[in-house]
């Protein structure tokens, strides 16, 4: 029963009135609905209603596999397919998908919306360079394919557009193979900030999958020390030949208490995660969903930061920028004391054919930040100096970005607004983020 | 295994279907529309890593389609060793109280309907010999319950004219496999604030399946409500009556 005391929130756990509605007949979910809803993993307010509306339509319950072909691995599933789902039954076939985020717990839809990327982002791009077509429910009501072809405009809107073009009823891309189920990994310990970004780079132009963790608490010499991970499919003549067992998982039962996450806390979980990673280097065999998915481990880990919840800051700094622009971006962290111990930074390749999508040549940061009185006046010292640089925001992990900061940073807007207007002149699709950004009426 | 399955599209037959077909199981699926066929036998086929399973139409509420329906399974599995039914109306208490029509067609389609499927499908069973019948009712027919009055009595009958069948025909090969699931999380409740306990569709789908495959004439999943049942059942009626469930 519609429950006028329900709330909804991101992965962030900053929640607003509303609830979901699911069915396992998405077309008919998604007639007249104003927003799709996958597994809610995207952080802020992407995923949830406009202010006026109190429903979304969540599609988890429409996860049909249509297609398969093994001979070019393309595949159609409807857009609720999660990626745990698709893993669980490639993976053992020797397939995986093109480009996976850092978590399993997202639906193909939300992998498109999003048009996520991954470890690998500067050598396949992100998720939408891989879909080949999209069956859609449009505003005006209509079912339609869109494609390079077919209404391309749509088409390069939707990849990208947080779900503000239109509901993603199937989706359609090509998986790629693998020469066994685990990953060959290299690892190294870096000294600091610059010398992280340089070893990013190098490792770039050797491995298809990138990432890496560093430090952005300890000021000064030390400021974003950090352990870079490379890593690629190992070739069956050095994986083990049994399939890796599932990995087991833990839970959060209980929301931490907010001081639990402070200064002292998270500086002496860095400290240990560095040194942890004694040799300089370490090379090995691993499981894939360490690799991928480190954080899967642990269910409701986003209890971790308390009743206030968090925002996760994640930008891109164009190559332009220079390899001191991380650097730029991390003092101003560090300056105010922000307590983040996820700090990510990945190497980021072109921009692709997304009209909104999030990364560009560069480099990615990443930073888990927990909601506090100042955490405003945090994102937009943060925005500020991005702009400067040149560099953008990623929506699904954005909660506090101001409007007139996110014009600053995104030209493309117009256009992108312009596709929406021709598709749902009257502005149906909203969520709370595009009222919050884009002006669109509550 | 070659299995008729009506209801396969939804829920927790879909789940059920999935591990079936993921195990290799040969199925075949019966069902009222014929798009969302397509898309289920698709959905299998890829997980069984073969072909798509065949499929006709088969509607609870016409009962004419039962005999032609499962005719075609036989024809297209080559014989039967089961016939799984997920499939049945649901409504609201409120719902149905305020619609007598509703009322009927629920009361019809999940008990004298259910019951007219499964006797087609027990001859063509106990014609090649006997095999698996396992057919989802529910804890809602434990026991006459304020929000379920109606819904719980359409499954109080089919629950014991499934324990009726399976008593008579177990010695000829034929076992009756009754599903009681408590509340689960699926389309069909997606409006229902869950109560502690739900379930998720998967984890019916494996017990079920670990029943189905030894025989055993009930199995509550998920696993919590087979002792909540218990309870249920022994509360006096002065405690039923005062209790909201």
């Amino acid at each position: 029963m519609p429950n006028g005391s329900s709330t909804i929130s991101g992965w962030g756990r900053i929640p607003v009135p509303g609830r979901e509605v699911l069915s396992e007949d998405l077309e008919r979910l998604s007639e007249g609905a104003v927003l799709s809803r996958g597994l809610g993993r995207s952080y802020g307010d992407s995923a949830l209603p406009p202010p006026s509306v109190r429903e979304v339509a969540t599609t988890t319950l429409a996860d049909r596999l249509l297609a398969f072909d093994p001979e070019t691995g393309l595949l159609r599933a409807e857009a609720g397919l999660s990626l745990k789902e698709l893993n669980r039954l490639f993976l053992p076939r020797g397939w995986f998908v093109p480009v996976t985020p850092g978590t399993q717990f997202v639906t193909l839809g939300g992998m498109v919306a999003a048009d996520v990327h991954g470890k690998g982002h500067h050598v396949v791009g992100c998720f939408g360079e891989h879909v080949t077509r999209m069956k859609m429910r449009v505003a005006d009501g209509r079912v339609l394919w869109c494609s390079d072809e077919e209404h391309p405009d749509l088409f390069r809107a939707t990849i990208g557009g947080m779900g503000l073009t239109g509901h993603v009823l199937e989706v359609e891309f090509r998986m790629r193979p693998i020469p066994s189920p685990w990953i060959w990994q290299e690892s190294r310990r870096v000294d600091d900030i610059d010398a992280y970004v340089d070893a990013l780079k190098d490792a770039a132009e050797k491995w298809p999958y990138t990432v890496g963790w560093i430090d952005c608490l300890s000021p000064g010499k030390n400021m974003g020390r950090g352990i870079l991970m490379a890593g690629d499919w190992a070739e069956p003549s050095v994986a083990p030949k049994r399939f890796p067992h599932p990995k087991p998982r833990v839970t959060m039962p209980v929301e931490l208490p907010s001081w639990v996450l402070g200064p002292l806390s998270v500086r002496a979980f860095n400290t240990a995660f560095y040194w942890k990673h004694l040799p300089r280097e370490m090379t090995g065999i691993v499981h894939w969903e360490s690799f991928f998915y480190p954080l899967d481990m642990v269910r409701h880990w986003n209890r971790m930061y308390g009743k206030r919840g968090f925002t996760q800051y994640q930008c891109v700094l164009p190559e332009e920028a220079g390899r001191g622009a991380a650097r730029r971006v991390l003092e101003i962290l560090t300056r105010r004391g922000g307590a983040s111990f996820l700090c990510v930074i990945k190497d980021c390749g072109p921009e692709g054919k997304g009209l909104m999508s999030f990364p560009k040549k560069g480099i990615s940061i990443a930073l888990d930040i927990a909601v506090r009185d100042d955490t405003q006046e945090l994102v937009d010292a943060l925005n500020e100096r991005v702009i400067e640089e040149g560099g953008r925001i990623y929506l699904a992990k954005d909660t506090f970005t101001r409007p007139e900061h996110f014009r600053a940073m995104e030209p493309r807007l117009e256009r992108f607004q312009e596709v929406r207007r021709k598709w749902d002149p009257e502005g149906k699709l909203r969520s709370a983020q595009s009222v919050r950004l884009l002006g669109d009426r509550p | 295994m070659n299995v008729a399955f009506l209801g396969a599209t939804k829920g927790m037959g879909r789940a059920l279907a999935r591990r079936m077909a993921e195990r290799g199981d040969r199925l075949f699926l019966l069902g009222r529309k014929d798009a969302e066929l397509d898309k289920t036998a698709a959905d299998l086929g890829v997980r069984g890593g073969g072909a798509a399973p065949g499929h006709a139409l088969c509607d609870l509420e016409r009962p004419e389609t039962f005999g032609p329906a499962l005719d075609a399974a036989v024809d297209a599995l080559g014989g039967l060793d089961a016939v799984v039914v997920t499939a049945g109306l649901f409504a609201t208490q409120d719902a149905l109280e305020s619609d007598r029509d509703l009322t009927r067609r629920l009361l019809t389609v999940d008990f004298a309907h259910t019951v007219l499927f499964c006797e087609e499908a027990k001859d063509r069973l106990l014609a090649a010999g006997g095999g698996k019948l396992c057919v989802f009712s529910s804890v809602a027919g434990e026991r006459g319950r304020k929000p379920v009055i109606l819904y719980g009595a359409s499954k109080a009958g089919l629950s014991a004219y499934l324990e009726g069948l399976d008593h008579k025909h177990r010695a000829d090969g034929l076992e009756v496999v009754t599903v009681k699931p408590g509340f689960v999380k699926t389309g069909m409740t997606a409006d229902l604030d869950p109560p502690p306990f739900a379930g998720e569709p998967e984890e019916v789908a494996g017990r079920v399946l670990a029943a189905l495959d030894r025989g055993a004439p009930v199995v509550y999943a998920p696993i919590a409500w087979g002792p909540i049942m218990a309870v249920i059942r022994s509360l006096p009626r002065f405690v039923m009556r005062r209790v909201g469930f």
